[in-house]
């Protein structure tokens, strides 16, 4: 079988190894991330939800997951 | 008789008290406490997700955006260019348009930065968001956001999460005289009482977390507060008497014995 190349994303500030290829929709499910709770930024642009499984990921991209959190 | 709501950016609210939801103990005594309060409009804040830690509890599971209105701030941002990215992820989340916008100048006493913020709430309202905006108590920098498009004025009595109470009722009270549109007293109550001054001197509403959820016994507290700001704003709306330098007796002196 064929080895799949990995490459390296910074995903909310941490380093994480995907693999090459991988698309935005992938890692969510991948991760179980609640998509209807969070909004996600993919160097510094807002990612149309609905559109997640047409974004492919490249080496040093930088991928941000935020939510709603307690606050003042 | 009509219901006195408080009406921010044409929606109406049947509270005037707004409560922010950090600094508590868990999500649970957040939750409780919210609901003690009968607030209609919660402050929340953006933050990263926990991608290792899956588990973590997340705030939409225990308070219901459907049934309590979300106000996402942009706590921690230091200038425009953060609290606009921030507030655009926040709409991201869930379609939301009514933000608090807070731009702090300083790390120690958290004053708000006026020009940071003023530059922010133009480009907010032209994007099409219902800016409610933190400010100082200062009436004519109320003025320019009130021009920028702001959709509420909320100045802070004091530093946030302070305590002090309101430090400033003259600035406060011209801001009030100046602008129709809702004023909200917003950081740095200690008591119920500040709550209740606020709505005297003709705030709308009030904003409020530390001095609820760092209280010894926050669910208290947060009734006290709902209680405080029902009671100033039926004071203010009753039409307080004069205040006069001499005694005037309560009871008639006609058939004094």
């Amino acid at each position: 079988m064929k080895k799949i190349k990995k490459i390296k994303i910074r995903l909310n500030g941490k380093i994480k190894l995907i693999d090459e290829n991988c698309k935005v929709q992938s890692l969510i499910n991948n991760l179980n991330i609640p998509i209807n709770k969070v909004a996600i930024e993919l160097n510094k642009e807002i990612l149309d939800k609905k559109k997640l499984n047409k974004i492919k990921l490249k080496k040093n991209d930088k991928m941000e997951i935020v939510h709603f959190i307690g606050g003042g | 008789m009509v219901k006195d709501k408080l009406i921010i950016a044409n929606k109406k609210f049947n509270s005037r008290l707004i409560v922010g939801t950090g600094k508590y103990k868990s999500m649970q005594e957040c939750a409780k406490a919210i609901e003690l309060s009968e607030a209609d409009i919660v402050t929340v804040a953006v933050r990263r997700v926990n991608i290792t830690d899956k588990k973590k509890p997340l705030l939409m599971d225990f308070i219901n955006p459907k049934k309590i209105t979300y106000l996402p701030n942009t706590a921690g941002c230091f200038n425009s260019v953060e609290a606009l990215r921030t507030l655009r992820l926040a709409r991201e989340i869930g379609g939301w348009k009514l933000v608090k916008l807070e731009v702090l100048g300083d790390k120690k006493n958290l004053f708000p930065e006026m020009i940071e913020t003023l530059k922010s709430t133009e480009v907010l309202a032209k994007e099409g968001f219902e800016v409610m905006v933190y400010c100082n108590d200062d009436p004519l920098m109320a003025k320019r956001l009130e021009s920028a498009g702001a959709c509420a004025i909320m100045p802070l009595a004091a530093p946030i999460g302070s305590g002090l109470g309101i430090l400033n009722k003259v600035n406060v009270k011209i801001i009030r005289n100046q602008t129709k549109l809702p004023l909200i007293i917003d950081a740095g109550l200690g008591q119920a009482s500040d709550a209740t001054i606020a709505m005297e001197l003709g705030c709308d509403g009030v904003l409020v977390n530390t001095a609820i959820a760092k209280a010894k016994k926050p669910f208290n507290m947060a009734l006290a507060f709902k209680n405080a700001v029902i009671a100033g704003r039926q004071s203010y709306t009753s039409g307080r008497i004069e205040k006069k330098l001499m005694g005037n007796p309560s009871s008639p002196k006609k058939g004094l014995i």
